[in-house]
Parts: structure tokens; sequence; C-alpha cells
């Protein structure tokens, strides 16, 4: 025990707050952005800010299935994925797309209002939880409804993924403000859901290109051929 | 009450600013050139061209009003007592009540209206280009500096800009993640507001893409010389509120004059730091088409009205 315990405690406590406010940025960061392999690069610095958040509160709370927790996302979020996704753009030739959007201004506008409803929504509920994170749900629950809005927006479908996986960060975000982590089981389950998801999206994008020669997820909606 | 201390503070500020603002361009000028491989000019050179302009001949177009003859010495006029009320080096200004930050961002509209009418007050259509898309940078920039100065004013509960640094500057060190994403919204609007880069180039003529040098081509001599003067006090004006609101560790306080001479090394390693970083962002970015700008200035107002919910949500 040091005499300076209590002060990088509270240090700590707060850069939990600060980490969360990354999170959302970067949510945000994403649905403003138009190339592909930026948003991979966001999508990695993501990961990276949960993993930090989650590694603050598992040393102030002093829970240990929190550290393995965080060795997952690290290994998964920071590392595996974001080197899958730039196999996969590289063999989709897609690394230097531009995406055409419907104007962001507009989106991210919706996107404001996205976040304070979620900030709304969430701060009941964080009055009843006695986490230490408790007071960054609304954020966590922002960056999922934004990560949401990202996955409506999109048309093509990379970026669709990047915005389910940038979900799912939320939803750990979440799952770690309000409850001090799912269990161990629970984690480890999602986080194999995860990796064989963006596998099978990722034949799945192969499938598309090879039927319709684009990525434009616009072209599923027909159902026949004429 | 004016007490001695803070009259001599407020001098030394308003001399400082006025001296130094050159400087800085040429400190940020030459570590531009040194990191895209040119020769430098000389860390001088500002001066220089300040001293060449004074002593030329100003040339005023025949139908010009007295508007355009007026207008450097009100954007001077200006960006001087912007100087005057940021505090760079202590926060006992006696000036500082008269204007808070609201007031700030007012003045700095006075300027940009009177030099946008000096421009098309020519009527040359380059004038009046400028004008217009100064204007159009203007009213998306001010807006997030607003939300900007307001996050922080919500923080320290005060919108006078001396209390908000005062507070800031002398509380025990917190981690605020709304000031860190403020922040990055003021960096934007600075580099906006400055003519720099990714918005502006202030280094080149090229007609279709300049801004801030459409708007002064018609003015020569002192009053140019005025007017490239107030553009770098505005920039020594927006480092300094920018250093004073995210690394205000080091400025001195009220009643502690001798503070002042710790303030000064400090405030001048901070304002080297943030000089060469300043070059940095230019270097590594490319300028954007104008049409890009209205994106980039509505990021940097979405990023600080997220500071502004962050800050009611979190309390910090």
């Amino acid at each position: 025990m040091f005499f300076w315990e209590p002060e990088v405690n509270t240090l700590l406590t707060q850069s939990i707050n600060l980490f969360a406010t990354g999170l959302l940025v970067l949510a945000f960061a994403m649905i403003a952005q138009r190339r592909i392999l930026t948003l991979i690069h966001l999508f990695t610095l993501q990961g990276a800010s949960l993993v930090a958040a989650t590694l603050v509160v598992a040393y102030l709370t002093d829970q240990h299935h929190l550290y393995y927790s965080a060795a997952i996302t690290f290994a998964l979020k920071v590392v595996l994925i974001p080197i899958l996704l730039h196999r996969l753009i590289d063999r989709l030739n897609v690394r230097w797309d531009v995406e055409t959007l419907l104007n962001i201004p507009t989106t991210m506008l919706i996107g404001i209002v996205l976040v304070i409803f979620a900030f709304n929504l969430a701060a009941p509920i964080a009055v009843l939880s006695n986490s230490i994170a408790r007071g960054t749900l609304g954020i966590a629950l922002a960056s999922v409804l934004l990560s949401f809005l990202m996955m409506i927006v999109r048309a093509k479908a990379v970026p669709q993924v990047i915005g389910f996986l940038s979900m799912e960060n939320g939803l750990f975000f979440a799952a770690t403000a309000a409850t001090s982590g799912m269990p161990m089981l629970v984690e480890l389950g999602i986080a194999f859901d995860v990796l064989v998801g963006i596998l099978i999206l990722g034949v799945f994008m192969f499938q598309i290109r090879e039927q319709f020669d684009s990525l434009d997820i616009r072209h599923l909606e027909k159902l026949k051929e004429d | 009450m004016i007490t001695l201390s803070g009259f001599v503070s407020q001098l030394l500020e308003i001399i400082l600013a006025l001296a130094l603002a050159p400087l800085l361009t040429g400190w940020v000028n030459q570590w531009r050139a040194w990191l895209q491989n040119r020769s430098a000019p000389s860390l001088l050179q500002p001066y220089r061209v300040l001293h060449k302009l004074f002593n030329k001949e100003s040339v005023v177009a025949e139908s010009a009003s007295p508007i355009f003859r007026i207008a450097p010495y009100i954007v001077f006029g200006c960006m001087t007592l912007v100087c005057a009320i940021a505090p760079t080096l202590s926060t006992d200004l006696p000036l500082a009540p008269a204007a808070d930050t609201i007031a700030l961002v007012g003045l700095f509209a006075l300027a940009r209206v009177f030099i946008s009418l000096a421009a098309m007050d020519i009527g040359t259509s380059f004038g009046t280009l400028g004008a217009r898309r100064e204007m159009l940078i203007g009213f998306l920039a001010e807006p997030a500096l607003l939300m900007v100065l307001f996050s922080a004013s919500l923080i320290t509960q005060s919108t006078s800009l001396a209390n908000i640094v005062e507070t800031l500057a002398h509380q025990p060190f917190a981690i605020y993640p709304s000031l860190v994403v403020a922040g990055v919204a003021f960096t934007f609007v600075a580099l906006a507001e400055n003519a720099r880069v990714p918005v502006d180039n202030p280094a080149t003529h090229l007609e279709l893409t300049m801004i801030h040098e459409a708007l002064i081509l018609e003015y020569s001599g002192r009053h140019l010389a005025l007017i490239e003067w107030a553009a770098a006090l505005k920039l020594f004006a927006y480092s300094c509120i920018g250093l004073a609101l995210f690394f205000p560790w080091g400025i001195a306080g009220a009643g502690t004059p001798l503070a002042m001479l710790v303030a000064m090394p400090v405030l001048l390693a901070k304002l080297a730091i943030g000089g060469v970083l300043l070059a940095l962002i230019e270097t590594i970015n490319a300028k954007m088409r104008l049409f890009r700008v209205p994106e980039f200035l509505a990021t940097a107002f979405l990023l600080a009205v997220i500071a502004l919910l962050v800050h009611v949500l979190l309390g910090a």
C-alpha cells in the first residue's frame, strides 16, 4: 500500500470515463469515415480502448476474470479480427474503396439524437447500479446505437460487418460498465461467436461479389432474376 | 479594482503578444519547411516582411470607401484585445471583464465581418469570392468554438476566460473526458479559423483555392502589414486560448506576480511545442476540397456537442 494510492485510484476511475468517451468518439468517427481501410484502423483503436477500460475496471475492482476477458478482447479485436479484415479487403480488392454514402452530416446529426436518447435512457439505470463504471452505461448504450445506425446507413458489405463488430464492442463495454463483466463462459461463447461470425460473413461476401460483381448489398433486395 | 501587479501583467501580456506573434508564425513556417524537406526561411522573416511593408507606400483603389481604409485598424484592434483578454501569463488581468468567452467569439466575428466587407468593397471578383468563403467558414466555426468554450464553462461555472483558467489551473489534477473531446474540436476550429492546411493554405496564391489570401489581395503597404500582423496575432491568440484551456499549468494566478517569471518560460515552451505540432498537422494533411470544409467543421461542432453531453452524463 503506497501513500499515493488513493490519488492514483481516483485518476484511474476517471480514466475509465476517458476510455469510454474514446469509445463513443471512435463510434462517431466510424460513421463519418468513407474509406474502408481507415474504418478498420478505427475499429482496432476502439478495441484497444475497450481493452484499456476493461483492464482499469479489473484492477480497480480486483476481479481476475476481467483480466482474462481483456486478454481475449485484445487477442480478438485488436489483433485477430483486424488482420482477418485486412486480408479480406485485400482479397476483395476494396482496400481503397471510397463508399458513396448519403450525406454524412445528416447521419451525424441523427447520431447526436441517438446519443441524447441513450444518455437519457441510461441515467435511471445507472442510479440503481453500484458498479464503479456505472456512469459510462449511457456511453456504452450510445455506442451500440451508433453502430446500429452505421449498419443501417451503409450500402456496402464490409462496413456493415465492421458496424456489427463495433456494436459487439459497445455491448461488451455495457456489460463491463453495468455489472463488472459477464460470466466467463458467456464471454468465451460471445468471443467465438464473433469470430465464427466474421468467418462466415467473409465467405458470404465472396459469394455476394461472385453473384453480383459488387459488394453493394442493395442487390440482395431483388429476390428473382429478371 | 486595478492593482499594480494586475496592470503590469496586463501590459506585459499585450507587449508579449505583439512582439511574439510574428515569431510564432516564423517558427511554424520554419518547421513546416523542415518537415517538407525545403530550406527554411529565417525565424525572423515575418518581422522583415512587416518592416518592409510598413516602409512601403499604401496604394488604395479609387473606388474604395472608408470601410476599406479602416478595416485593417479594426481587425488589428480586435486581435490585440483578444490577446489582452486571453490569459497567457497571468489570470490577473484588468481587461478580462471587458469580454467573456461569448464576447470573445464576437470579437473574432467583428474582425471577420470587417475584413469581408473591405474585401467586397473594391468590387473585384476575387475579393467577393474570398469574402463568401470566409463567411462560410466563419458561420460554421463559430458555433463549434462556442460549444467548446461552453464545455469549459460548465466545468468551472464561469464564462470569463480568466476565471475558467484560474479554476482549471489551480485545482488538483483530474481527467476531464469532456475537455479532451473539446480539445480535439478546438483544434479543428483553430485550423479552420487560422486558414491552415486542411482548410486553406496560407502559403499559396493559387486562385481557385485561396480564402484568406483572396480577402487581402487588394491591400498593400501599411494596411497589409497591419493585416498580416493581425493574422499572426490571431494564431497567437488561438494558441494561447487552447493552451490556457487544455494545458493550464504554469499560468500565474491573482496575487502572485512573481509566478509570472515561471509562467514566461513555460508559455514559450508550450508555444514552441504547439508550433511544431501545427507544422506537423499541416505537413501530413492534404488540403481538402472547399465543399468538404462544412463536413470538417460539422465534425468539430458535433465533437463539441458530445463534449457537452459527456459532461452532463459523467459530471466530468
